[in-house]
């Protein structure tokens, strides 16, 4: 990983996004990019928290909901700058993701896995039972479009360039974290606490400080849709909502920033491109989980690329080892 | 008075679903025994007990059939669900098992989907519908199906640990894999016997509570969520953690709902699990280790 | 070498974009008059999208085989969105970058309509929701581009208190479930309550999957009520009328048109016997009198739909009907002009549909009346007409 490579990507990356912003004009897929945008924070966000960091979360979609529904409640009924209020989203994911996670993080595994999706199902019922306050299952509408300095980000292809602005601010703020001495303690993490401890790593606080970064990403993914749609039901915060996400992760490949891009991409434009997928969508979704983390664990591209050389190397009378 | 009718009306509501809620929690513990995974695809088990047992009932309406030949058919599928998703990993850490594991049940409901349509089903009650009256109270012969299946089967369960050898070897295998192979235990046949039983346990339970809640293809996502929250309430891995949990559970829904508020009942439900994760995470019992 | 691998995926999903995009510009034919659609056809609420979807084409295709509306074809553009809002907005944008769709049907639910008609509105692009919730059309001062032809709650609500006015009964119990149209239902019942000196003396709530309504029905064993109101949709409402029984709760059980379906029947069996209920008229178009203009119309849908979908037909169905036939008379009036056609669809008057008869104005963007309901009862297997 040299210097000027690492440039060459985020250039590259720069580079289409203007070039679509600036060649483009059909509403319909600046939404689709945008949808993909959203996702792809909240995938970046569970990806350093479930691929790098190894610790699982079942119900990160609930983050993404206290996210969306402090934007829309500050701005459409207490008519808060809608700035104002995606910062304020921040600070109410942030925290509660601090609150849950330091009893939640002394936990493993399983246990883990069922304290967030306890946690993510009791934040989805109240956003379906406090109708006063969310306006219920039906929604709350009338969410004003963010703006800055008298621009409205109201049309598909101004949101597309302010969800993608920040999505590069935030990937390379992602990639630069994993790369930093942080970023290898995180790893160290992932392959024994017990290692890590012994290397004078505070377990307990990066896994605490990784759970609350990762809520901010899902929080700020919350109030940017938001703010796209102008409006927020609960159904998009639901239980398969985080299962969904989950396989984004699993199918970029785990402890990948830019495989987050390609999880997140291909699982929101897949369903648009297969008219067969609808009700086969649950049985394809399955299928990818299982297949992919049994045949693949380390991604689609990872896992693809591993099979490959692993063959050349059969081909060549080698030895391979993963 | 006053406060008592109601009560016990919650205490039946509660039993009832506590104990479909053991039957689960208790397939998640003998799972857990055997290989320390922990089967998300559970809950689908019960759904497609419930289904099955509707769609051979269709076919040849005789009830012991229905039962016998679902619980047949759901154990094939647990079974082969353990051969083809679950014995090929090769790194099995818990998070590539929950995902896979979450992954079947999403397979699972997927294909139930697909076979049976989105639309519920009618299961005749084992016994007829005319309600008992119990004192303020009152209780259908399938509430008392309910409860003595479980009973029955728990009694089974705790026979076949304690006094078969086949029983002894699982344990012995729970205890120490390796030790247990060592001494001559072929402990692969043990993981698959694990997944056949809890497999059967979950058909059961779906059998049981489908002429009380109808059977639809969507039903076993929250009962598996319930009953792993039983099994970890209750203490993961151990036998009467499993039914105590499930029972707590049970009972503090329907008391929930009847002195607090309806909305917040799966609330509640998850908010125990939480409870007993953050404050006692070894279970009401202690569980195992 | 994998962070080329990404490279080379990225580049060439971004020309795949592009390629899809040059591909959308294709030449016209025989200019067809574009109608989009957009219903949940999978996911939860396909009950809804299905039928409604199935109508649509139905319609579409007899009006195609006798010579279009002018001599011009209809071309239907038909989008699934699974009950979720995302996918509704996906589609709505994509329908509403099309410059010759000329009018959107759907969609199915009141969340993915709200979510649908943002888009819709800012584009002038007529929209006819198939949904109930009443937010949907009103203020119909704002939601000029917005119709819907499903009946809304509160007619349902006010049928129900007439009746119960009729039977002397004044203190009920409410029993709703947690989504949007429970809590729909639970407003209106709340609201018109007092407008017909009834006394709402206990609201309880359950679970769209909840399978034990017990405790919530043994808590409105110690209060006064005199009836029980259960609003909801699918198997739950079924089965609090099964628990009623088994608790020997002998109070007249309502239920709402959520449940008008020959498949909530099956499901409660015995316990569904006397259940009464408010419902369309398609229910029990055979009991009508001959001389209820809505007899022939939905005589007609339901000996079609059933001849060519092998399915019985569902007031749901009868939504996107109603929608269609609607849009078509506009259609014929107004050529390929959204103004023109939203204009038209405003002043749509005695428009006889399944769902009830249509006055459309400036001020309500449904046109019905609560005479859009009857009130029905289950008596051996079967919906009797009542009232």
């Amino acid at each position: 990983m040299t210097p000027p490579r690492f440039l060459n990507r985020w250039l590259l990356f720069a580079v289409a996004v203007g070039v679509i912003a600036a060649f483009m004009d059909q509403d319909y897929y600046y939404t689709l990019l945008n949808f993909i945008g959203i996702h792809t924070l909240l995938v970046v966000g569970l990806n350093l928290l479930l691929g790098y960091a190894g610790q699982i979360s079942l119900g990160h979609a609930a983050f993404f909901g206290l996210g969306a529904y402090t934007s829309g409640i500050l701005t459409a009924t207490c008519g808060v700058d809608p700035w104002l209020a995606l910062v304020a989203g921040l600070a109410v994911s942030g925290l509660a993701a601090f609150l849950i996670g330091i009893p939640a993080l002394k936990l493993r595994g399983y246990y883990l896995g069922m304290a967030t999706l306890g946690f993510g199902i009791i934040i989805y019922i109240i956003l379906n039972e406090a109708d006063g306050l969310t306006g219920g299952p039906s929604g709350l509408s009338g969410i004003p479009s963010l703006s800055l300095a008298g621009l409205a980000f109201n049309t598909p292809r101004r949101l597309y360039l302010l969800i993608w602005i920040i999505l590069g601010i935030i990937l390379a703020m992602s990639a630069n974290l994993v790369n930093s001495r942080t970023g290898r303690a995180i790893r160290a993490l992932h392959d024994g606490e017990a290692a890590a401890e012994s290397l004078g790593v505070d377990t307990f606080r990066l896994k605490l400080k990784i759970f609350v970064w990762s809520a901010l990403y899902a929080s700020l993914a919350g109030s940017l849709y938001a703010h796209t749609l102008n409006f927020v039901a609960p159904s998009s915060f639901g239980f398969m909502f985080s299962i969904k996400l989950v396989t984004m992760v699993v199918l970029g490949g785990m402890a990948s920033i830019w495989g987050s891009l390609l999880g997140a991409g291909t699982l929101t434009v897949l369903p648009e491109l297969l008219t067969v997928f609808h009700d086969f969508e649950m049985v394809i979704f399955g299928a990818i989980l299982m297949v992919v983390m049994i045949f693949l664990p380390r991604g689609l591209v990872r896992g693809i690329l591993d099979l490959c050389e692993s063959r050349r190397y059969k081909r060549q009378g080698g030895r391979i080892s993963f | 008075m006053e406060i008592f009718a109601p009560l016990l009306q919650y205490l039946i509501s509660g039993l009832t679903n506590g104990a479909i809620y053991a039957l689960i929690a208790l397939g998640f513990g003998i799972i857990y025994n055997a290989t320390t995974i922990i089967n998300f695809a559970q809950g689908e088990m019960v759904m497609l007990g419930a289904l099955c047992a509707i769609s051979i009932y269709h076919l040849a309406p005789s009830l012991p059939l229905a039962f016998a030949g679902a619980v047949v058919l759901v154990t094939c599928v647990g079974l082969i669900f353990e051969r083809l998703a679950l014995s090929p990993v090769k790194d099995p850490t818990p998070i590539a098992l929950i995902i896979i594991t979450v992954g079947g049940a999403v397979l699972i409901k997927g294909v139930a989907m697909l076979l049976w349509g989105k639309e519920a089903y009618n299961l005749p009650p084992f016994s007829g519908d005319a309600p008992i009256h119990l004192g303020p109270a009152t209780i259908l012969p399938q509430n008392l199906w309910v409860l003595g299946i479980t009973a029955i089967a728990v009694a089974a369960l705790e026979a076949f640990f304690r006094l078969t050898l086949v029983g002894k070897a699982m344990r012995a295998c729970a205890y120490n894999t390796r030790a247990a192979r060592l001494v001559g235990i072929a402990a692969g046949r043990m993981v698959q016997l694990s997944f056949g039983i809890s497999a059967a346990l979950g058909a059961g339970a779906g059998i049981l509570i489908a002429p009380l809640t109808l059977g639809v293809y969507d039903m076993g996502t929250m009962l598996g969520l319930k009953g792993f929250s039983a099994a970890i309430i209750g203490g993961l891995g151990s036998m009467a953690g499993g039914v105590l949990g499930g029972l707590v559970l049970g009972v503090a829904e329907a008391l929930a709902t009847g002195f607090i508020s309806s909305g917040y009942r799966d609330a509640v439900a998850f908010l125990l699990l939480l409870l007993v994760l953050f404050l006692r995470p070894q279970g009401l019992t202690g569980g195992r280790k | 070498m994998k962070t080329k691998a990404i490279l080379v995926g990225v580049i060439l999903a971004l020309a795949g974009l592009g390629l899809i995009c040059l591909g959308c510009g294709g030449a016209k034919k025989t200019e067809p008059y574009v109608v989009g659609g957009i219903f949940s056809i999978s996911g939860p609420a396909s009950y809804l999208g299905e039928p409604e979807r199935n109508s649509m084409e139905m319609v579409a295709e007899a009006v195609n085989a006798q010579g279009g509306i002018n001599g011009r074809p209809l071309k239907l553009v038909i989008y699934d969105d699974e009950g979720d809002v995302t996918k509704a907005r996906l589609h709505a944008t994509k329908l509403a970058q099309d410059k010759d769709c000329l009018a959107v049907i759907g969609p199915s639910l009141t969340h993915t309509s709200m979510a649908t008609l943002e888009i819709t509105q800012k584009a002038k692009l007529p929209l006819i929701s198939c949904a109930a919730g009443i937010g949907i059309t009103v203020p119909a001062k704002e939601r000029v581009w917005v119709f819907k032809t499903a009946q809304t709650d509160q007619m349902a609500v006010d049928r129900i208190y007439q009746y119960l006015q009729k039977a002397n009964l004044q203190q009920v119990a409410i029993l709703t479930v947690s989504t949007g149209f429970g809590v729909s239902g639970k407003e209106q019942l709340l609201a018109l309550a007092s407008k017909y000196g009834i006394q709402v003396v206990a609201q309880e709530v359950f679970g769209e999957k909840d399978t034990d309504m017990t405790p919530q029905l043994t808590k409105l064993r110690g209060t006064p009520a005199q009836a029980v109101i259960c609003w909801g949709t699918g198997p739950a409402p079924a089965l609090v009328a099964k628990n009623m029984k088994q608790l020997g709760l002998t109070l007249p059980l309502i239920q709402s048109h959520g449940v008008a379906s020959k498949k909530f029947i099956e499901l409660a069996g015995d316990a569904g016997d006397g259940i009464i209920l408010p419902a369309g008229k398609l229910a029990v178009w055979q009991q009508l009198p001959d001389t209820d203009p809505q007899k022939a119309v939905c005589k007609e849908y339901a000996e079609k739909y059933q001849a060519k979908f092998k399915a019985p037909e569902s007031s749901f169905g009868g939504y996107a009907y109603d929608a269609i036939r609607m849009l078509n008379q506009a259609l014929a009036k107004a050529g390929s002009d959204r103004e023109k056609i939203r204009g038209e669809l405003e002043g749509l008057k005695n428009f006889v549909g399944i769902s009830g008869i249509f006055n459309m104005s400036p001020e309500d963007h449904n046109g019905l009346s609560p005479a859009a309901f009857v009130m029905v009862k289950i008596q051996k297997g079967g919906f009797q007409l009542i009232d």
